[in-house]
């Protein structure tokens, strides 16, 4: 069950012609898709393409009405090889995932795909996770689409425009038998905008015709000589088709005056803030009547040589933007020059940051640096620019450096992986620091404070592989972190079979919180739900011991922070051989609470005996201390200032958002902190019996307080 | 060569310098901004204006800070406008802003101008984990970016959104979306605005109702909502009340005294000391108190400390009180056992009356706590025999859950709160008794060559806090401390030098700045 429900946005999916769709880019895509016949889906989720998989996960009646097949893939590799299935028979299918880290997961199968080329048409959607807020390494997915040979969509950030080039695209793969790459980035997933849709079209093909009506062609599989003719075939054949298409269908867009000094080449995805950056100069309007001509690239690979040398040809010079690095569009261009000798100077990271998002501040400065080098005239009448630099030297401002704290992601209210590594703090206390492999999922917010474990992360599923040269009898044994994400993905094999094959005799601790909860909460074959459509509920502990791990526990409640401790310690002391491996099991909270907590609200008001859970702090009993938060961090456990002057540092407190997990309470137990947490148990609808204990009980307790209270000395004198 | 660029004229393309209303909204992940910049997004919609939005999720979406940004305008002819996906520096209409270090953020990041921002901020404060964990305080000075805001904004809208959404039963994005519409930067009906929250399908009457209070906020400009200004205790020291008649004459006895004895400057916080004192113990201990103190003040008395108006005297009347209320087992079992805390609890909770409430303590008493309650020689004893205390350990030492309002257990509490009368003989009484004296006798000693030094030393005290481990923990780095502070007594600057020694205590659990600070002051002393 994903984090979010997209039951509404499933509707848009059924627009037809007429309608106008308004709603998020990725949702756009995905409507795109079935307008354009797709035979079947796949893929992995990860931002910025979640919603994307979530909302064909909440759309089965849509794609069943339509006979389009979907699938949640194990992970990129596997949803690259389900393409193969356009390699024999007619059939349109797409898969999505986060790049670049998917694609580098994938690109075994999308080599050999690319390789025997296609029959249906093929497209892999890639969220290009580059610039700020991304949460991977900064590398762009062009180089995979150069070195395979596959065709690379970069639309403007347009609905429409995106639209376009997903259908077009379908039609680019078929033509020139070559899979199509389109790439969109963060923002342009989870921009808001409109497009006038098209019915759905049901694919013409379906997987049942291929299944029944089988076909086999040596020459389309990847083995010599074969493999030496798909070479030539790519360069022979297949390139003149991509290109010819491209051209005909003017995929590139050319925007302004014919005749110019100068001109800018782009990447689609950059041309909004390219406007923006042309505006703020006076050169183009809001609506993108611009003065300097534009050669708008929505196909980056590859490169229509005689488009680039229409554009530049008669110009003095050309700005090519291009987002990141190697400047490999940049070369490209240069070499078409070059080639037809074609004297149009060339500049781009000359004037461009070579890394990093180009925002419009960073274009108006760099288009602001090309045109005074190459046609200031046109700078003639330059409006004021919008410009805080010098704003931001105001000693207020300054100041305000020091002041404004970081706010790294952390683990939710309530996280069952919270009092894990709250328990790997403690057994760090008693037998020192060691070595922390980390991984990709929440858990990986561990690195960062409170708890500050974790020394290197090397890809999803990859925590427990990346332990692998520390394999020696030492002192102390290293320790693996990944999910169960990860596990599924990968880390099955390639950490724990790994593992047992070379007789590690690390620690292993699989963190299982029932979903792949990093990327919005999808189901895994492990999750405890039962899923209509998926088979679910198989054990890890058993996929464990049957790959021949024999050291295995299971801690069933990762709040039990004292139990996760001591199977901590013993992983770590033990005397047995082999890998020792722990899954901490609990469901992450934000699907619990999504989960339950409509329920228990329900019951509440049917009336139904409900007991809730809060914690809560003695705030004459806290010290002020705050070794609870470091070990914990939970955002519902805070500060707050008392107001008595005898006190210097604020006090712990724990505001409404808490969900009572308990782990407050058991890591001030286990790790012997203070007395000052309580849990409040508040009994909704009690029972009669309820009702009578607590009211003996109080009624005795009431005696007791009141009589102690009449010997305490009336302070008010002092108040 | 000549320059010509200036005298060149361009002639407009268009309507150049109409640029898109842009919005920018700073938030922490959760805090409903998306929902904020759907209606927003809705309400340029439903004016037939171009809108578009954009944000990044990904794991910002975990507490972390996270930026919407929506721009929109009308359309052209039939023409969309062409609109960017992220904010520009010095080119942002209104930033919004869900917490008030991140409306500093979002100065910091240029986002607000004073040419053409709107600032509208929520001045309340969510605190972020490196403010948390901090061992003493570490939370950020609000006052930098009121400072900030002052410089940046063009015009700020600035008040606890967050307070107002909780009292109308609703989430802060209601209240933000409200100061927007009293705002007036956009060109739209206060009708238009209530119809995009009318049309969302959850909590629309309370989100009603938080949007109109936020509103009304902001066009009236009414003051917030009048809460009494927190009592200070020199307000108190002021009023010389006549105190009620309900009085121990014992404790009247004190008070008097402690205004006759003590300069004007300290009474506020001797009487919140004795205060503290009397409740920990009793009367008798009050007035122990007061003898130690009336002494504190003699030596302040002739360190000339009036011309610094007897700082000493009101660091020790805090001090002091701190030093004798330590925290032991028959403090905590008091605490937990008083009406007024049950009280406290239900409040908190707003039980209402078919709820039925109960509450479990975690605790984990060890023999150390145990030993601390004996009297002073039978602990001693016990401290002599490892064995023997080992062996008692092992059945003391674990964690207990400790249900508060069930009979037994209150009434093992009551028991061990009601052990005051056998506190002052006992073996822990003993061991903070000699350890305060100690110290005092190295702050009196050094009032009288170095006047803030014997301040600095007294303040010291803030370091010891927490139970068990933590308090062997800040003990030792009391100890550390004054030690350092013993090795540089005699220099000029050694006040200095405590202070830093104080703070780098107060800035890491484990004491790594500390221990850095004491290597450093080694080099020299």
């Amino acid at each position: 069950m994903a984090e979010r429900s997209f039951a509404r946005e499933v509707e848009d999916l059924r627009l037809g012609d007429g309608d106008t769709f308004r709603g998020e880019g990725i949702l756009a895509i995905t409507k795109a898709l079935l307008q354009s016949g797709v035979a079947y889906v796949g893929g992995y989720q990860g931002s910025p393409i979640s919603h994307l998989m979530d909302v064909l996960a909440d759309a089965k009646d849509v794609l069943d009405d339509l006979g389009v097949v979907f699938q949640s893939s194990a992970n990129e590799a596997a949803a690259a090889a389900m393409l193969s299935a356009s390699v024999m028979y007619p059939l349109r299918g797409a898969v999505a995932w986060k790049s670049t880290v998917g694609t580098n997961v994938a690109s075994d199968a999308l080599a050999n795909l690319a390789s025997g080329g296609v029959t249906g048409g093929t497209m892999i959607i890639v969220g290009e996770d580059y610039g700020e807020g991304s949460s991977i390494m900064q590398e762009r997915t062009h180089a995979f689409a150069m070195k395979s040979q596959m065709w690379l969509l970069d639309p403007r950030p347009d609905h429409e425009c995106i639209v376009k080039l997903i259908e077009k695209g379908f039609e680019l793969s078929e033509v020139s038998n070559t899979p199509v790459m389109l790439e969109v980035r963060v923002r342009a997933c989870h921009m808001h905008g409109s497009f006038a849709c098209k019915d759905n079209v049901k694919p013409a093909h379906t997987i049942k015709d291929a299944l029944n009506n089988p076909r086999r062609d040596v020459g389309r599989i990847v083995l010599p000589p074969a493999a030496y003719e798909h070479e030539q075939e790519k360069i022979r054949t297949r390139m003149p088709a991509a290109i010819s298409f491209i051209r005909d269908n003017k995929l590139n867009e050319w925007m302004g005056p014919k005749q110019a000094k100068v001109g800018i080449i782009m990447q689609g995805g950059m041309y909004n803030n390219v406007i923006r950056a042309l505006q703020y100069l006076g050169l183009s309007d809001a609506y993108g009547n611009t003065q300097v001509p534009l050669y708008v690239m929505n196909v980056t690979y590859p490169v229509i040589d005689t488009e680039v040398a229409e554009f530049c040809v008669g110009k003095d010079a050309i700005l090519m933007v291009e987002e990141g690095q190697p400047e490999y569009l940049e070369q490209a261009i240069n070499t078409v020059l070059r080639r037809k000798d074609i004297n149009a100077r060339v500049h781009g990271k000359d004037v461009l940051p070579m890394g990093g998002d180009y925002t419009a501040q960073v274009l108006l400065d760099g288009v602001r640096e090309f045109l005074e080098k190459t046609d200031p005239r046109l700078l003639g009448n330059r409006p004021p620019a919008p410009d805080a630099r010098p704003l931001l030297g105001h000693p207020a401002i300054e100041k305000l450096k020091q002041v404004v704290p970081a706010r790294p992601p952390g683990l939710c209210t309530g996280c069952p992986e919270r009092p894990i590594f709250a328990a790997m703090k403690l057994v760090e206390e008693e037998l020192g620091q060691h070595h922390v492999s980390a991984d990709i999922g929440c858990h990986l917010f561990s690195i960062l404070p409170p708890f500050n474990i974790g020394a290197t992360t090397m890809g999803f599923g990859l925590g427990p592989a990346s332990t692998s040269a520390f394999n020696v009898k030492a002192d102390k044994r290293s320790i693996a972190v990944m999910g169960d994400g990860g596990f599924w993905h990968n880390g099955l094999t390639s950490g724990i079979g790994n593992a047992v094959f070379n007789k590690h005799d690390g620690v292993f601790v699989i963190v299982d919180n029932y979903y792949t909860s990093a990327t919005g909460g999808q189901d895994i074959l492990s999750s405890r739900a039962i899923n209509k459509r998926r088979n679910t509920n198989n054990s890890i502990v058993q996929a464990v011991k049957g790959i021949g791990g024999q050291w295995v526990r299971q801690i069933d409640r990762t709040y039990d922070v004292g139990k996760m401790r001591d199977t901590l310690k013993e992983a770590l002391t033990t005397k047995e051989e082999g890998p020792k491996v722990i899954v901490a099991s609990s469901e992450c909270m934000l699907n619990k609470q999504r989960r339950v907590k409509p329920q228990m609200n329900k019951a509440i008001k049917d009336g139904v005996r409900i007991v809730k859970e809060r914690f809560g702090v003695d705030e004459d009993v806290c010290t002020g201390d705050h070794a609870c938060i470091r070990l914990s961090g939970c955002p519902s456990l805070s500060v707050k200032q008392l107001d008595d002057p005898l006190r210097d540092d604020p006090v712990a407190a724990i505001d409404n958002s808490c969900v009572g997990c308990g782990n407050c309470g058991e890591v001030a137990e286990a790790a012997v902190l203070c007395p000052s947490f309580y849990r409040a148990d508040v009994i909704h609808n009690p029972t009669g019996w309820d009702k009578f204990k607590s009211k003996v009980a109080m009624a005795v307790i009431g005696w007791l307080q009141r009589r102690r209270d009449r010997r305490r000395p009336a302070l008010e004198a002092l108040a | 060569m000549r320059d010509e660029t200036v005298r060149l004229a361009l002639p407009a393309a268009g309507d150049a310098t109409e640029r898109p209303v842009s919005i920018a909204i700073v938030a922490m992940g959760g805090q409903g901004g998306g929902v904020l910049t759907d209606w927003i997004v809705q309400l340029a919609e439903n004016h037939g204006w171009v809108a578009q939005s954009t944000s990044v999720p990904g794991v910002a979406q975990r507490t972390g800070a996270t930026i919407y940004y929506i721009e929109a305008m009308p359309p052209l002819d039939g023409r969309k406008p062409i609109l960017s996906l992220m904010p520009t520096p010095g080119d942002v209409d209104v930033v919004m802003a869900a917490e008030f270090m991140e409306a500093g953020r979002s100065i910091l990041r240029g986002l607000v101008t004073p040419d053409r921002t709107t600032l509208i901020a929520s001045n309340h404060r969510s605190f972020a984990i490196g403010e948390k964990i901090a061992p003493g305080n570490g939370i950020a000075d609000k006052g930098a970016v009121t400072g900030a805001i002052g410089v940046a904004a063009k015009t700020e809208i600035i008040f606890d959104m967050n307070a107002l959404a909780i009292a109308n039963g609703s989430v802060i994005s209601a209240a933000m979306f409200g100061a927007l519409a009293g705002a007036g930067v956009l060109p739209f009906s206060r009708e238009s605005y209530l119809d995009v929250v009318r049309a969302g399908e959850k909590g629309a009457k309370a989100s009603l109702r938080t949007f109109e209070a936020a509103l009304d906020r902001v066009q009236s400009k009414s003051p917030e909502p009048a809460t009494p200004p927190p009592p200070k205790a020199t307000d108190k020291a002021a009023d010389n009340a006549p105190a009620p008649a309900a009085v121990d004459p014992r404790l009247a006895g004190l008070v008097a005294r402690l205004t006759r004895e003590l300069p004007e400057s300290a009474l506020a916080m001797a009487r919140a000391g004795l205060k503290k004192v009397v409740d920990f113990q009793d009367i008798a201990y009050g007035a122990e108190y007061l003898d130690i103190l009336g002494k504190l003040h003699a030596a302040d008395r002739s360190s000339s400390g009036a011309a610094g108006n007897f700082a000493f005297t009101q660091a020790a009347a805090k001090y002091l009180a701190n030093a004798m209320t330590y925290d032991d087992v028959i403090r905590v079992a008091d605490l937990k056992t008083r009406s007024a805390r049950r009280t406290r609890i239900e409040g908190e909770l707003e039980l209402s009356q078919d709820q039925v409430l109960q509450t479990t303590e975690f605790m984990h008493p060890r023999m150390e706590e145990v030993m601390g309650m004996l009297p002073a020689g039978l602990g001693r004893w016990l401290g002599g025999k490892p064995r023997l205390l080992g062996w008692l350990d092992r059945r003391v030492n674990k964690g207990r859950r400790v249900r508060t309002y069930s009979l037994p257990w209150f009434l093992a509490l009551y028991v061990v709160g009601g052990l005051r009368g056998m506190r002052r003989r006992s073996l822990r009484h003993a061991i903070e008794t000699a350890h305060r004296d100690e110290w005092l006798r190295a702050a009196t000693q050094a009032v009288g060559t170095n006047y803030q030094l014997g301040i600095e030393i007294l303040q010291c005290h803030r370091l010891i806090k927490g139970y068990s481990d933590t308090h062997s923990r800040g003990l030792s780095k009391f100890d550390r401390t004054l030690a350092a502070i013993k090795l540089i007594e005699r220099r000029e600057d050694a006040a200095d030098w405590a202070r830093r020694l104080r703070e780098a205590a107060l800035k890491d659990s484990a004491g790594k700045e500390l221990d850095g600070v004491i290597q450093t002051i080694k080099t020299f002393a």
